[in-house]
């Protein structure tokens, strides 16, 4: 389970998110929509871990540990692990090497990477060059290796071409274990229960709903989270009315 | 014998002359005297003491010659081993090769200029010896011919001619490994080399430096490519060293002729380098590319470059990137020169620390920041030299593997 309490972050000296709570409990998977600039990344990379994402209040726990101050190694050992709207280029690292650091050495690379279709950029240093689409599918890939247990997701599906958009939405739904199943096999309660991955989504166009069931929807407007609900129903809303309403929400919360 | 008394007499007057770049190297602190040391026969340098050949292996050089074509050794002033493997390459100790082979004057300062500074004129006015590496024409090398230049002496300055010829058609690989025996602290290193790629011919040299503290290193290299021909010249510089100051130059003399520069430099502290690479694109349809990786781990580094482009057509890029991992200092300094209309020249510099967001992102991978660090660098200095044989490349990554722990 992911508890964040009363979370304050500061980047720089500013302060981004104040009084953020959530919690994530195994098998569900929670969405994070708001407007540019409200906080959305500032949340997943406090989460992750991130020292200039600063917490100044409150505090995580993830599986009942403490990490407020863990490093974000030790965070991603404990089964954390995040797909980046912006992840940077490193020279001279092949995605293949990353792919095989994040697999500890196990995994058939090559299969995960052809499901993906990004097998063209195995052979490519990390990042570089690639499109914000490629740049989307070759993090699903290394999430896809490393295999954590709460899997943060920013803009999964912003970039990335039609042609390939089931494959990361299906790509998604096979991390958080929620992906359709052939009727009949199993019952529905049973696969529910067995289920413990935990995500959380940043996303705009909520087009990921349609690939992967979520639990629990939030607006983030200007660093606090505003509004709760379905998050179907929060995206009719968001379309409706934009953010504006989210606004007023956000005053009364406050 | 006139062009020698020449020399001669050139290099006399030289023999004060400062070098434009690099600090000035008082002559008179080291010793040049003529160094004994017997000769070893193959099954001898299996024999070297273990620290020895530890030594060897670092700098490239195989001492059980295993996928070589051949093998040049000198200690201190003398030649304690040479022989070749591969049907036409031959190598050839330079004083032996004056004495007995006229063919060799045609080449013998023809591209360096004898009185260039006070290094150059001691090394035609007390030279002790060095390699002649020549590939017959349309041979091509299987395996890179191997030289070694090893310091044993303490104090000892040590001066070096080497001249490598690849006649047309050929394909010639050259591993120079300079080192030192592991007591040695001090030293002054002069090494004179002139390389001649005929047409169409090939050569790959790749240099493996790996000094100690207080060496003194003044290498005085010029390169002339024929039409077709390409040459790659590869440098590999991780361990300590005093004082590292090179030009190396190549004259791109024939229509499509092709030069690339890689080099891979690491100063620690208390190490200063001033290295740096120039092509002069002289002909129809040349290329050249200079690449260098350059870490400073509290050392001092200047990354010189410089490209001149002298017809309309050609083509060239410059890249340095500097890292700052401890301090230090890192001076890029890339030069274009277009001398006529049409040239395509372009270069990139960055220097700069590691990106905390790649350590932290490759933390989020599951690396400790430890292990994440030596990823970026490693990365770093991974270039992809494309034409050096798979032999070289193991090499090269052996060398920077090595010196890893050394760096972090
Ligand atoms: N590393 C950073 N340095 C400076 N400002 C930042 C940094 N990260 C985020 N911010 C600022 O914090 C605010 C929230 O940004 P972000 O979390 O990226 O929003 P979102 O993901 O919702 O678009 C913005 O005003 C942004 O400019
Ligand atoms: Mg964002």
């Amino acid at each position: 389970m992911l508890l964040v309490e009363d979370l304050a972050v500061e980047v720089g000296d500013r302060l981004i998110l104040k009084h953020i709570d959530l919690e994530i409990k195994p098998g569900e998977t929670h969405i994070l929509f708001g407007p540019n600039g409200s906080g959305k990344t500032s949340l997943l990379m406090a989460i992750m871990g991130y020292p200039n994402y600063r917490i100044t209040a409150g505090r995580i726990i993830f599986r009942s540990v403490d990490i407020t101050h863990l490093p974000i190694d030790e965070r991603a050992k404990m089964g954390i692990g995040m797909s980046y709207q912006r992840p940077p280029t490193i020279h001279g690292l092949k995605t293949r090497q990353l792919v095989q650091i994040c697999a500890k050495g196990g995994d058939d690379i090559e299969e995960m990477a052809a499901r993906l279709n990004v097998d063209k950029f195995l052979d490519r240093d990390v990042n570089a060059g690639l499109s914000g689409g490629e740049i989307k599918r070759s993090e699903l890939l290394q999430l896809m290796a490393q295999n954590p247990d709460l899997l943060l997701f920013d803009e999964p599906e912003s970039g990335v071409d039609l042609e390939n958009i089931a494959l990361v939405g299906e790509a998604i739904a096979t991390l958080l274990e929620k992906e359709k199943m052939p009727r009949n096999t199993r019952p529905m309660a049973e696969a529910k229960r067995d289920r413990t991955k935990m995500g959380l989504i940043i996303t705009h166009t909520g087009f990921i709903l349609d690939y992967v069931p979520a639990d629990k929807g939030y607006v983030l407007y200007d660093g606090v989270l505003s509004c709760s609900g379905n998050p179907s129903e929060i995206l009719n809303w968001i379309s409706d009315c934009g953010y504006e309403e989210c606004a007023r929400c956000a005053m009364k919360a406050n | 014998m006139r062009d020698e008394s020449e020399l001669i007499k050139r290099a006399t007057k030289a023999i004060h002359k400062k070098a434009p770049f690099g600090k000035d190297v008082h002559l008179e602190d080291f010793d040049a005297a003529t160094v004994v040391h017997s000769y070893l026969a193959d099954a001898d340098l299996c024999e070297l003491p273990e620290t020895e050949q530890e030594r060897l292996l670092l700098a490239g050089v195989d001492p059980a010659q295993e996928k070589r074509g051949g093998t040049y050794f000198q200690k201190d002033t003398a030649v304690v081993h040479c022989s070749m493997k591969e049907e036409g390459i031959e190598v050839i100790p330079i004083r032996q090769a004056l004495e007995h082979h006229e063919w060799v004057r045609d080449y013998y300062w023809k591209l360096v200029s004898v009185d260039a500074d006070k290094y150059t004129a001691a090394a035609k006015l007390n030279l002790h010896d060095g390699y002649v590496i020549r590939a017959r024409p349309g041979v091509k090398s299987i395996y890179p011919v191997q030289a070694c230049l090893f310091i044993e002496k303490e104090g000892l300055q040590q001066n070096v001619h080497n001249i490598v010829i690849a006649e047309e058609d050929s394909e010639l690989h050259i591993i120079t490994g300079c080192t030192t025996a592991a007591h040695v602290k001090t030293g002054l290193h002069v090494g004179v080399s002139e390389f001649f790629i005929k047409k169409n011919a090939k050569v790959s040299f790749t240099m493996i430096h790996n000094w100690a503290d207080d060496m003194l290193v003044r290498p005085r290299s010029v390169a002339v490519v024929e039409e077709g021909g390409l040459y790659l010249n590869n440098y590999v510089s991780m361990k300590p060293v005093r004082s590292m100051q090179m030009y190396p130059t190549t004259h791109l003399l024939g229509p499509n002729a092709t030069a690339r520069y890689y080099s891979i430099v690491v100063s620690s502290p208390g190490s200063e380098h001033d290295v740096g690479g120039r092509v002069h694109l002289s002909a129809e349809g040349t290329r050249a590319e200079i690449v260098s990786r350059v870490i400073s781990n509290g050392g001092d580094i200047i990354s010189r470059g410089h490209m001149i482009g002298e017809v309309p057509g050609v083509k060239g890029h410059l890249e340095c990137r500097g890292l700052l991992l401890n301090g230090g200092l890192i001076k890029a300094i890339p030069e274009l020169e277009g001398r006529v209309d049409g040239v395509e020249m372009s270069h990139e510099a960055a220097v700069g620390k590691i990106a905390q967001e790649e350590i932290s992102y490759l933390m989020s991978r599951g690396l400790n920041e430890d292990e994440a660090t030596s990823t970026i660098v490693r990365g770093f200095l991974s270039v992809d030299i494309e034409g050096l044989p798979d032999e070289l490349k193991g090499e090269i990554d052996r060398a920077i593997e090595a010196s890893d722990r050394d760096v972090m």
